[in-house]
């Protein structure tokens, strides 16, 4: 006698079964997407070193209860902000006798300006009552600033833009020599060093 | 003769649909994959201020912490003051060092050293409490913060 074959698995519940566990992973989980403008803390010192900046290479930046700005002595709009950072940094003011001297700056040479992007520090103060919108949108400008001159010299130097390539070596991406570009990233930050510094918050202004 | 006229129906065959299975698990295979589990429940509003000068997170070695307004529905129980969430709970100023260590612990020990702390705060909140929780973190030496944005620019607005 034939042996019977056996009969075929129903499937037709098979897509319901799929669907449930597709809702299920569509509630509970979330897309991976948090980006941001990362920042090193200053440690605490026991005894803080008095260090003397000249007021030119000083670009103050204040920002009051009321969300506007005060660059420099003078008000400002966010816009604007970027590009008067820009110049600061870029400035490069001491003479070319000086071995200070910055041969890569582009700026106007002020000399009543930033000697050079190595001296040059940002200094940002907050009142407490500014609104943390206003904070980040400062901080990216600044951030924006040194992206700006990083990417022109990494262009300059190496033809390739500074912020994709670090972007590039983070992730993992980045396809070539790694331990390479990631000396040339760091020789394009001693360039232009990040220095912001944020004073503690007091009330600024009324 | 009968036996070979065709039955002719004058109706539509219906759908075949035996390629759906495929399709639904083919999207919930992309869905297991791109996401991550949820794992706080956020109890403060989390609008996100709009930057693009931005940096990836590395989610590995990183805890968060989460600051704004109650939400909608812990408002009569908490004030509309800016609170600090850290896990699951509030958590006051004075505590975030130890809720951090408790967050820092459950990393894997190689990256517990390069911790880095992401700050997910409502661009409602005043500068002042996120200024209090930067000088937290300084006392605890945990230094390398980062600011979550979301992408876009404020100036285009």
């Amino acid at each position: 006698m034939a042996r019977r074959s056996a009969p075929e698995v129903n499937a037709g519940s098979m897509a319901d079964i799929a669907f449930l566990l597709l809702i299920f992973f569509l509630v509970t989980t979330t897309m991976e997407k948090d980006k941001g403008i990362s920042r090193q803390l200053p440690p605490i010192q026991e005894t803080p070193e008095e260090v003397i900046i000249k007021d030119k290479n000083l670009f103050v930046v204040l920002v009051n209860k009321n969300d506007d700005l005060l660059v420099e002595d003078e008000p400002m709009q966010l816009k604007d902000l970027r590009q008067a950072a820009i110049d600061f940094l870029d400035n490069g003011g001491v003479s070319s006798s000086n071995p200070l001297y910055c041969n890569y700056c582009q700026g106007k040479r002020d000399p009543s300006s930033s000697d050079n992007p190595d001296k040059a520090i940002i200094s940002v103060k907050n009142d407490r009552l500014t609104s943390y919108n206003m904070y980040i949108a400062v901080q990216n400008e600044l951030v924006g600033a040194y992206n700006f001159l990083r990417n022109r010299e990494s262009q300059r130097l190496y033809g390739w833009d500074f912020t994709t390539v670090k972007a590039q070596v983070d992730a993992g991406t980045y396809v070539g020599d790694k331990k390479q570009a990631e000396e040339k990233l760091k020789e394009i930050q001693l360039m232009y060093p990040l220095k912001l510094s944020e004073a503690s918050p007091g009330k600024v202004g009324k | 003769m009968s036996k070979f006229t065709k039955k002719k129906s004058n109706e539509l065959p219906p759908v075949n649909t035996a390629s759906l299975p495929d399709i639904v698990f083919m999207l919930l295979f992309f869905f297991m994959v791109a996401t991550v589990m949820r794992e706080t429940n956020l109890l403060v509003e989390q609008n996100l201020p709009k930057a693009d000068q931005v940096e990836k997170l590395k989610k590995d070695r990183s805890v968060f912490i989460f600051a704004g307004k109650p939400s909608d529905q812990y408002k009569d129980k908490y004030g509309s003051e800016g609170r600090v969430q850290i896990g699951d709970k509030y958590t006051d100023i004075s505590n975030i060092g130890m809720a951090l260590n408790d967050a820092r612990g459950k990393l894997i020990p190689e990256l517990q050293n390069k911790v880095v702390v992401a700050l997910k705060v409502d661009d409602d909140t005043n500068t002042g409490l996120v200024t209090d929780i930067k000088e937290e973190l300084r006392k605890l030496n945990m230094v390398r913060i980062i600011y979550i944005t979301t992408p876009g620019n404020q100036l285009d607005q």
